[in-house]
Formats: structure tokens, C-alpha cells, sequence
């Protein structure tokens, strides 16, 4: 088994309207993929499908050697995610968030890992304050702590950083280079911020209209399709998809 | 099913309870009102009825366990709602939660509530009107049975048709136990209601605990929704009595498995048209 994750033919179809088609890829352990393409792409249609919280249409999600539809519960325990749409409850505190999702995904030494969560998310003095409280990048960081409470193999990132100052979302960046770095989890990454996509992301799929146009080194792609940075490519690719279609 | 995951869905609704006293207040305060309201009105109607018939033994008994039944289907819709208004399905199905654990820990959330506001209900119809719910001797657990099994059924069908029809659906919950008190002979008998109407009264559990509970409380006479008939007489009203509880119990099950396997389909249609993700946009 190379692949943490492996899509194959992913395809999803809402009546006539396809989000998502034939998408295949895969992102080995330890590697940082990124997920890239204009909004309505269908890169969080992907994610939904990965996390199994939407069926796909056609198409098989494996996660470490095991399909997602068969083995979902077992599978699910080693992944987790964060998501800009997906905060944690507001009327809970930050522990109380903590230590129900850490009885979901089964952690042993619950409270120690709680612990040394708060500490390595700056969150101690927020314990015992309601989610709903925290300033953005107080969420944002209990949203990872949240994520990474299970110690997961794959780590889902839907534009984890959207909205935050750029200092907290330095913080974030660096928390999660610093886990993959230590626990080889495999991450797919989406984010509309081109310099944090070149600075984190091992390799890039450029999605657009449900299909992946690019795949690729987010350092050297650019210069490949004689663009001057990821952001040049990005534009292209949103405006002329049809060009990358037929390279 | 695992416990713990069942076990995190109900702490998280004890959580909520903890936090806002609010949450508490609105537990008990109709059921306190509905004993106070109930205990007087039948104080007053057994002071017209110069004790011939026990109003406050039959009527407020009635209230009590109407009320538990109730309970049980608004604390099994309320944990549900809480879901919806923090917008927590995203983490918890894309979490190895079960959705068996999930209604698990719904129900288990229920129990609870349900328990605590019978007991208030208990208390509070024994001290101000001397009302004891145990002179229904031992009939009285399989009663609270089949309306507990009742309540929970009611409660995961109503969440299921929210979680189908989205959060604006919400409504559909709160008057259901009162348009079914019409038929299930909480307040009268149901051979008051017209030929037609009985039918419902035949389909609905709770009908034939309350038939049941009166014909126990008023000493043997016992009307049977299933017989459409009056019987009187021990071997006889202890064998419709016996029926009636089998029927209920029977009818109980069979609409808490229906209920179980709608839910679980109405999950499996989020599943496929990705309402689970855009849940509260519905």
C-alpha cells in the first residue's frame, strides 16, 4: 500500500448537472496535496465525498488499501478535517468540543490528549470559553486541534486559512507542516491563496468544472504553461479551461 | 454500536443542559403548568361531581402520563435540533459516529429528560393534590412502556421529516403530540368520538393505555379500541385489559421499527443529493 488516498473515477452527478468527473488521483503519506480551481470547481464536492458525507455518482474512494463505502466507521477513525463551513458547535466550550469529538473518534488518554492540544493551539485560557466566543482564528485553531485529535493518517483541509490575519494563519500552516513532518498524515489542502499553496503543497491538481486540468509541482508548473507564478496559472486556467483541456 | 460514541452524542446534550439554564426552564415549565393548570380544573369538576367519579385520580393521571409521553418525543426532537441550529452534522457524519449511535444517543438523551419531568410531574401532582400514580398498581410500568416506545417513535419520526424537508420543517413537531391527543382518549373516552374518528383511536398505542388506565382507575369497566366495545366484569376486562396492552405494545414496536428505517433512508437520500453539507440552506 504506497497511497494513504487514492480516488479513482470520481464522479458526481446532481440530476443533470455533473460537479465532479472522472476525477483520479492519490496523495501518498506525508505528502501535501493541494487542491486548486475557482469556486464551484467542485474541489469541496470532492472533499465531501472523500469525508462520507456525500455518495458519489460512479467512482471508488480507497483510504489506506480499504474502500470508503464498505469500511466507512473504521476508515473515518483515521482521518479527520477542517473546514472554514464546518465550525465547531458554538454553545459548547472549547474543552467540552474537545472531549465530545475525542469520545467519537475513540482517543485513548482523552483528557491528556486534550491537554497538550489547548497547549500546542494556544487555546489553555480559552478551555472553558463557548466556541461561539473565539475570534476567528481562535476557531480556526480549535478546528485543527479538533482535526488532529485522532492523530490522523489523512487530513482533509478545505481553505483552512480563509479569512484569518496573516500571522494566525502562518501559525496554521506551520502547525500542520510541523504534524505531517512528525506523523507522516497524508493532507489534501484547498485554498484560494496561491503563496501558501506554493509554500506548504508537495503538488497541485488544478480542478475546473469537475475535472482535474493540471497536475503538478506548485514551484515549477507555472514556468512549465509560461506563467510567472502559481497565480498567473490559476487566473488561466479559471478563464480559458477549455485551452488546458486540450494540452 | 459503541458506547462511547453513543455516550458522546447524549454528553453533549447534558453539556447544553449544564450551560443554559434556559434549556432546563423550558424541560419543566410546560408539564409544571400543564399539572398546576389540570389538578385545579379537576379539583373544581370533582366538587361539581360530589365524588361519583374521580376526576383528579383519572383526568390528572391522564395529564401525567401524556405529558411523559410527550416529553419523550420533544427530548428526542430537541437533541435533534440542537444539531441543526450549531450546524453540527458535517463533523459528526463525516465522524466514525454510527447513524444507529447517533439515534442511540438521541434517545438515550430522551430518556432522561423524560424521566426527570415525570418525576416533577409526580412531585408536584402528590404535594398539591395529593395525586398518587401508583393506584394504577403495576399496570403502570407497561403503560409508561408502550408510551415511552410511542414518544421515541414520534420523536425519530419527526426528526427524520426534518432532516428530509430541512430546518423550516422544525414546526411540525411541536403541535403533533396535541393533534394526536384528539384520538388517543387522554381526555375522554374515545367512544365519544364519532365512528370514524375511532378508527385513528385503533391505530394509535397511546389509545389503548388510556382506555386501559381509566377502566383500571373507575373500577373494571373497560372499553376496548381494538374491540370497538365496552366490556364489564373481572375475567373478561382483565383478558380485554391483557389484549389492549398487547396490541399497544405491538403497535409500538412495529411503528418504532417503521420510524428506525425511515430515518436511516432519509440519511441515505442526504447521502446521495449532499444535503448533509448544505443542510441548513434547505
Amino acid at each position: 500500500m504506497n497511497e494513504t488516498l487514492k480516488a479513482a473515477g470520481l464522479i458526481k452527478e446532481f440530476g443533470s448537472f455533473r460537479a465532479v468527473d472522472n476525477v483520479t488521483f492519490a496523495v501518498k503519506p506525508g505528502e501535501i496535496v493541494g487542491l486548486l480551481g475557482p469556486n464551484g470547481a467542485g474541489k469541496t464536492t470532492t472533499i465531501n465525498m472523500i469525508l462520507g458525507i456525500l455518495e458519489p455518482t460512479a467512482g471508488s474512494i480507497e483510504i489506506l488499501g480499504r474502500n470508503l463505502k464498505e469500511h466507512r466507521t473504521e476508515i473515518v477513525k483515521q482521518t479527520n478535517f477542517a473546514a472554514v463551513y464546518a465550525q465547531m458547535p458554538g454553545n459548547l466550550t472549547v474543552y467540552q468540543n474537545l472531549y465530545v469529538f475525542g469520545l467519537l473518534y475513540q482517543v485513548q488518554n482523552l483528557k491528556e490528549k486534550i491537554k497538550s492540544l489547548l497547549r500546542d493551539f494556544d487555546l489553555e485560557a480559552f478551555a472553558n470559553t463557548k466556541a461561539g466566543l473565539l475570534s476567528s482564528g481562535e476557531q480556526t485553531r480549535l478546528n485543527l486541534a479538533k482535526a488532529l485529535i485522532n492523530e490522523p493518517a489523512l487530513l482533509l483541509l478545505d481553505e483552512p486559512t480563509a479569512s484569518l490575519d496573516p500571522s494566525v494563519a502562518n501559525f496554521i500552516r506551520e502547525r500542520i507542516k510541523k504534524n505531517v513532518a512528525e506523523t507522516n498524515t497524508a493532507v489534501l489542502w484547498t485554498s484560494h491563496n496561491m503563496y501558501e499553496i506554493e509554500a506548504v503543497c508537495d503538488k497541485v491538481l488544478f480542478l475546473s468544472h469537475g475535472k482535474i486540468l493540471l497536475t503538478g509541482n506548485p514551484r515549477t508548473l507555472p514556468a512549465e504553461y509560461g506563467k510567472k507564478d502559481l497565480e498567473e496559472l490559476f487566473i488561466s486556467v479559471a478563464r480559458e479551461p477549455l485551452f488546458f483541456e486540450n494540452i | 454500536m459503541n458506547i462511547a460514541r453513543i455516550y458522546a452524542v447524549f454528553i453533549r446534550q447534558i453539556f447544553l443542559y449544564k450551560s443554559n439554564p434556559t434549556r432546563i426552564v423550558s424541560t419543566f415549565l410546560w408539564i409544571i403548568i400543564d399539572v398546576i393548570l389540570w389538578g385545579f380544573i379537576t379539583k373544581y369538576l370533582g366538587s361539581l361531581g360530589k365524588d361519583t367519579f374521580s376526576f383528579v385520580n383519572i383526568i390528572l393521571g391522564a395529564i401525567i402520563l401524556w405529558g411523559f409521553m410527550t416529553r419523550i418525543e420533544h427530548g428526542l426532537m430537541m437533541a435533534f435540533l440542537e444539531d441543526i441550529w450549531s450546524r453540527n452534522f458535517i463533523n459528526y457524519f463525516a465522524s466514525p459516529l454510527k447513524i444507529g449511535e447517533y439515534l442511540a444517543g438521541l434517545v438515550t438523551t430522551s430518556i432522561t429528560t423524560g424521566i426527570c419531568g415525570f418525576s416533577v410531574m409526580l412531585l408536584i401532582a402528590g404535594l398539591a393534590f395529593g395525586y398518587n400514580i401508583f393506584k394504577i398498581g403495576l399496570f403502570l410500568l407497561p403503560f409508561l412502556l408502550i408510551l415511552f416506545i410511542f414518544g421515541m417513535a414520534m420523536g425519530i419520526f419527526v426528526s427524520a421529516l426534518i432532516f428530509r424537508l430541512g430546518p423550516a420543517a422544525e414546526w411540525i413537531g411541536w403541535p403533533i403530540p396535541m393533534v394526536l391527543s384528539v384520538f388517543s382518549g387522554v381526555f375522554y373516552p374515545v367512544s365519544i368520538l364519532p365512528k370514524f374518528l375511532q378508527f385513528f383511536s385503533k391505530i394509535i398505542p397511546a389509545s389503548y393505555v388510556f382506555e386501559s388506565m381509566r377502566a383500571i382507575l373507575a373500577g373494571g369497566l373497560l372499553f376496548s379500541p381494538s374491540a370497538s366495545s365496552a366490556s364489564t366484569g373481572s375475567p373478561q376486562a382483565g383478558q380485554a385489559l391483557t389484549m389492549n396492552l398487547f396490541i399497544a405494545l405491538g403497535l409500538s414496536f412495529t411503528y418504532l421499527l417503521f420510524v428506525y428505517f425511515f430515518f436511516i433512508k432519509v440519511y441515505r437520500y442526504n447521502l446521495k443529493h449532499g444535503t448533509i453539507a448544505r443542510f441548513n440552506i434547505e
